[in-house]
């Protein structure tokens, strides 16, 4: 790793730890009803939002309740955005008069969006019409990440309360997380992502006559609006295929940076609303700095892979040395202007949440550097995480960390002033175990169908791991691919439709209960024999537990994946997709045809 | 239950509205407004027409011969389309250890040699052998050009130094020194080359 690349990754980190605590604070005032400075402006338009849909703002939820109003509205998220896209051709806002999109395909899309995968199984450009982007996606941006927080925030109210019966009102939860939180942010990173480069219009393509008369359509659109909230919303779905990569979504090292900050804003602010609503801070910041302890791990090994290059273009001659003229590593799939150190940095931000934006392609990255990637959505994406699903997540994990400590010395296990009994056990173990079982069962019934190889682009270790990570990121909800895999496909698109729902609400039920349970508890107080939950020992304790249950679950399919390729890379074989084989590769310079 | 229904359709109404329609649209008139020329796309005019935008990368290539046009840098491979096809926007997605990678490397790579009269085991930036992400990347590595000066230089009739300077008026450092790399801008250093040292057609 380059003497930048490190220096670059600590003034990341400083800047996500500066923006926490004044964020946490933030979004713990939003959603305890405080009043705030916006809300002279947007008080109106809130009460005018409930009275309008019929939202009684001071009636609390039981679990129950809160489960079905969240589940009501995203089913209408869904049939809304089928409808749109499978309509969009008779509708307005289609300059570029895009054919309705096809019923598989619109299923397995209006599935990805509402569930904050924005796993993109079409070419934004050429398939979806400006409404069916606006008015369908962008929306889902919003109100899946709004979901998301507010399935977070009932989960802390749980732990907050005691002997409680509700945890929240969703409707109210939803409203004011994107009329408070997520619109404002948006405004202003849109106007600045403007700024940068990024264009904002409702015209058409242009088409250019090139310096060397070469005609080059140009496709522009509402983009800076969406880009926002993609990255804000941990969403990830790209306006253009290249998503992030696209010079119009990601213009300048200053747009990927301000792209990079948006992504993890929320997910590392809410560690600090959790302990500020629980009410000890400190709480919070042993949450935060495991997370942040996991990432740089992945960092390190991920930048270290990149630069370190492909081993078989050191036969051909091809300069991988990082200098003051060139960037070097592997650059298959990046951007010159990211380089290395801005896109493995970007590669792990993006994995950590739920987020999935790309700024380069991670099929193309180095086995060992894809293999980062692949492990930070495995894991659950528990560091930082998702918008409200990176919190609930970890603190799941939290609950069986308790639980093992409990187990190790014999005790009731408790956490923060909540006993631990066999119900909250079995929902955290019901919410953690869906995601190995969806990702390991499908990749497993993949690879021995034609229909689920026929798909691969690949050949050889990297084809497997192109199946894993694709099912990785449809239950991790994240949406990033090895993007190889051909995945508009009846066979991908029906499964991954499944994989994305069971991640998403397979996991938010079980939770709900859970938040339930823990709500209705009375707070015990602390004693000499209570298992601290602040200090490094438990830090220790919460990072060992999600690598260990991560290696235990994946260790040996990723060993027929990522890691067996990487020994292939530096041992100098490649694989043929023509004859399925494996050659050791022969550095024959090629001779070129002779100019005519 | 029905009553949660009618909530969570309105709810979704009223949101769409908002988010989906007030919210794009009040972006698109404010950026319009307050910077037309880069909420359009940073189009670069010449003589009324559209030339390109500074920010989309154009192909040097002869698709024929897939040689480089005669006085011109040539930017990275494209995987969009048949070569930065900017309504087609995409990376070749191919595996480090895929056989059709290390071919094509080693294809483009002795290509690039024989345009610039460099011996068969000279070495070549791996971005100007590499595809970008998005097939649209439109730099190079300052190394990169580095390599094509002396070609440019020949086919232009006009001195390296010549030519030097101009890759270094069109070369950006890293933001705030840390972020980023430094590129060289392929589509600005030809059109500017056209402009200062016009090809004898």
């Amino acid at each position: 790793m380059t003497a930048i690349g490190a220096v670059q990754l600590v003034v990341y980190l400083l800047i996500l730890a500066a923006i926490v605590r004044p964020l946490g604070a933030y979004l713990a005032r939003v959603f305890t009803g405080e009043r705030l400075l916006l809300s002279s402006v947007l008080g109106p338009v809130e009460r005018g939002i409930y009275r309008v849909s019929g939202v009684d703002a001071a009636a609390e939820m039981r679990w129950t309740t809160y489960a079905v109003a969240m589940l009501l509205f995203n089913c209408c998220g869904v049939v809304l955005l089928y409808a749109l896209q499978r309509l969009q051709h008779g509708l307005s806002l289609n300059p570029m008069d895009l054919d309705n999109v096809a019923p598989r395909l619109a299923f397995n899309t209006a599935v990805s969006f509402v569930t904050n995968t924005n796993w993109q199984a079409y070419a934004g450009e050429s398939t979806v019409s400006y409404l069916t982007q606006m008015a369908g996606l962008t929306v889902q941006n919003f109100v899946s990440a709004a979901t998301g927080l507010a399935i977070a925030i009932a989960l802390v109210r749980g732990f907050a309360r005691h002997s409680a019966r509700q945890i929240g009102n969703f409707w109210v939860d939803l409203v004011r997380g994107t009329l408070y939180v997520l619109l404002p942010i948006s405004v202003i990173g849109c106007i600045v992502l403007v700024a940068l480069g990024v264009p904002q219009t409702l015209h058409g393509s242009v088409t250019a006559t090139g310096l060397t008369g070469a005609r080059q359509l140009i496709v522009v659109g509402p983009v800076a609006s969406q880009e926002v909230i993609k990255e804000l919303g941990t969403n990830g779905g790209g306006f253009f295929n290249a998503n992030s990569a696209h010079p119009f979504e990601n213009p300048t090292p200053l747009s990927n940076l301000l792209e990079m900050v948006l992504i993890l804003a929320i997910p590392a602010a809410l560690t600090y609303t959790f302990g500020k609503m629980v009410g000890n801070t400190r709480q919070g910041w042993a949450i935060f700095a495991t997370m942040a302890i996991l990432f740089v791990v992945g960092v390190l090994v991920a930048t270290v892979a990149e630069q370190h290059g492909n081993d078989l273009f050191r036969a051909l001659h091809i300069d991988q040395t990082a200098s003051h003229l060139s960037a070097g590593g592997n650059m298959e799939g990046k951007e010159v202007r990211f380089g290395i150190n801005s896109s493995a940095l970007f590669a792990v931000i993006t994995t950590v949440a739920s987020c999935g934006a790309v700024n380069a392609m991670h099929d193309s990255f180095t086995p060992l550097g894809g293999l980062i990637p692949l492990a930070n959505i495995g894991l659950g994406e528990v560091i930082f995480g998702g918008v409200g699903a990176g919190l609930y997540g970890i603190l799941l994990y939290a609950v069986a960390a308790i639980f093992i400590a409990g187990l190790m010395v014999g005790r009731t296990p408790e956490y923060l002033g909540k006993k631990i009994e066999p119900y909250d056990v079995k929902m955290t173990m019901l919410a953690l175990l869906i995601l190995p079982l969806v990702i390991l069962g499908f990749a497993g019934v993949t690879v021995i169908t034609r229909t689920g190889l026929a798909s691969v682009l690949n050949p050889g270790p990297h084809g497997l791991s192109e199946i894993l990570y694709a099912f990785t990121s449809g239950v991790g909800n994240n949406g990033s691919a090895f993007a190889g895999l051909s995945a508009n496909t009846p066979f991908y698109d029906l499964t991954m439709g499944i994989a994305m729902l069971a991640g998403r609400f397979l996991m938010i039920v079980p939770i709900l209960a859970l938040a339930g349970s823990l709500a209705a508890k009375k707070r015990l107080t602390a004693t000499a024999g209570t298992f601290p939950t602040t200090g490094p020992l438990w830090v220790g304790l919460l990072a060992g537990v999600i690598l260990i249950v991560g290696a235990v679950t994946y260790v040996p399919a990723y060993s027929l994946g990522p890691i067996v390729e990487q020994r292939q890379m530096t041992t100098g074989v490649t694989f043929d997709a023509s004859t399925f084989g494996t050659t050791p590769y022969q550095a024959v310079p090629q001779a070129p045809a002779s100019v005519p | 239950m029905l009553k949660q229904l009618r909530t969570a359709v309105l709810l979704l109404v009223v949101l769409t509205v908002l988010t989906g329609l007030i919210y794009p649209v009040a972006m698109t008139g404010i950026a319009q407004v307050l910077m037309p020329g880069k909420a359009n796309g940073s189009l670069i005019h010449r003589d009324g027409a559209v030339v390109g935008s500074t920010l989309i990368g154009q192909s040097f290539i002869d698709p024929k011969t897939d040689r480089v046009l005669q006085g011109y840098f040539r930017g990275r491979p494209s995987a969009a389309g048949a070569g930065y096809d900017a309504s087609a926007s995409g990376g070749s997605n191919l595996g480090p250890t895929n056989k059709a990678l290390i071919d094509r490397v080693n294809a483009t790579a002795a290509i690039i040699r024989q345009e610039n009269g460099l011996t068969a085991s000279a070495p070549i930036p791996v971005d100007l052998v590499t595809a970008s992400g998005s097939g649209l990347d439109p730099d190079i590595s300052p190394a990169a050009a580095e390599l094509q000066v002396p070609r440019v230089a020949r086919q232009r009739g006009v001195s390296e130094a010549q030519v030097k300077a101009l890759v270094q008026k069109h070369t950006s450092g890293r933001t705030l020194w840390i972020f980023g790399e430094p590129r060289v801008n392929v589509l600005a250093l030809n059109q500017a080359l056209d402009q200062n040292f016009p090809l004898a057609r």
